[in-house]
């Protein structure tokens, strides 16, 4: 349950933000496993392109990617926060960064599926 | 304020001390424009003149008054319980991430002390023989300064942080918007003392952005802002700017 003091836009964007950037960590060293397949053993890598190919998957996937381009976005918009001259409209630019990543996130999943 | 009206709020008032304690239920009869405060001064006035708690003018001016209502940190003479209230109850505590002493009085002694530490007291840049730096109240820097200064030093912001609450060495957002006005003021004597103070361990680069502390002010400060301008201005030191 969101504690009262933490039902503000930019608090659920952190914490977007810190879960998006806590599963991508987790999915890098599979991916770089499932990478080094092809050199290592080509046969699994064959395997493992195919179990990709379940419609399951692809949903897992593009949960994946709406998490990576939330992530990037709402890094962006930290950064210009901190490095640009203040802006009052934090919360719309929070928003922004969510609505993009969505939009990323539904244009991967129009074009996979 | 009548006590006339049958229309009760059932109250919980977190009674304990440092060592621990609990909420305690109080029935507080309805009046018109009450405050959380009103209720507060009720229960110790009417049922138990043991409960402990701070305040002082009463009109949003000495920050002293400042609970955790609703699982919310506010200022309580200023907060109307018909703003606050869910479903006729209303749960008051003391203010989160400072120490309790008793009931609903905390030791404000580590929020101050953080304010000290980065570099928050005031440094004259003249002595009272060389007479008042000329300042220009619509100069850049003025105007930013003149931002942060109304801070009545209430602490709600110290409290809606989370990141003091996972990290007690955190300045918290009071402390650090004290230094970006000192930051910005011609009449300061050292400003990269300042700067060197807030970027050292517990300084500014331990905010995460959540935004509490503006979203509680409440006078209405923003001092994810000054936050922002302090990692802004050290990082541009960094370059050498």
């Amino acid at each position: 349950m969101i504690r009262p003091h933490r039902s503000h836009p930019l608090w659920i964007a952190f914490i977007l933000h810190r879960i998006s950037g806590v599963v991508l960590a987790l999915f890098l060293p599979i991916h770089f496993y499932v990478l080094s397949l092809a050199l290592t053993d080509p046969t699994a890598l064959d395997g493992f392109l195919r179990f990709s190919d379940l419609f399951v998957v692809k949903i897992l996937e593009t949960v994946l990617v709406l998490l990576l381009a939330v992530h990037l976005f709402g890094g962006l918009r930290l950064m210009a926060m901190e490095l640009l001259p203040w802006t009052n409209w934090q919360k719309s630019l929070a928003a922004s960064s969510i609505a993009l990543g969505s939009a990323v996130a539904c244009l991967f999943f129009l074009k996979v599926v | 304020m009548t006590d006339s009206n049958t229309e009760t709020l059932n109250v919980s008032v977190w009674r304990g001390d440092a060592s621990g304690g609990q909420f305690r239920d109080y029935q507080v009869p309805v009046q018109e424009n009450q405050t959380v405060l009103d209720v507060v001064t009720w229960i110790q006035q009417k049922i138990d003149d043991t409960l402990s708690y701070r305040f002082a003018c009463r009109v949003g001016m000495c920050g002293s008054c400042a609970m955790t209502v609703n699982g919310e940190p506010r200022w309580t003479c200023r907060t109307h319980v018909n703003r606050v209230t869910q479903s006729s109850s209303l749960e008051i505590g003391p203010l989160r991430n400072l120490p309790v002493i008793k009931d609903l009085t905390t030791d404000m002694d580590p929020f101050f002390d953080k304010w000290t530490k980065a570099g928050g007291t005031h440094r004259a840049s003249r002595s009272r023989n060389d007479g008042m730096v000329p300042v220009d109240p619509a100069s850049k820097e003025r105007m930013i300064a003149s931002e942060g200064i109304e801070c009545i030093n209430c602490a709600v912001c110290y409290a809606a942080c989370d990141t003091v609450a996972a990290n007690p060495q955190y300045l918290g957002p009071a402390s650090l918007q004290r230094a970006w006005t000192l930051v910005n003021d011609e009449k300061h004597d050292d400003r990269s003392a300042v700067l060197r103070a807030v970027a050292a361990e517990g300084g500014c680069y331990n905010c995460h952005s959540h935004g509490s502390c503006t979203r509680y002010c409440p006078v209405e400060l923003n001092p994810m802002k000054a936050v922002a301008g302090l990692k802004r201005t050290t990082v541009a030191k960094l370059w050498g700017k």
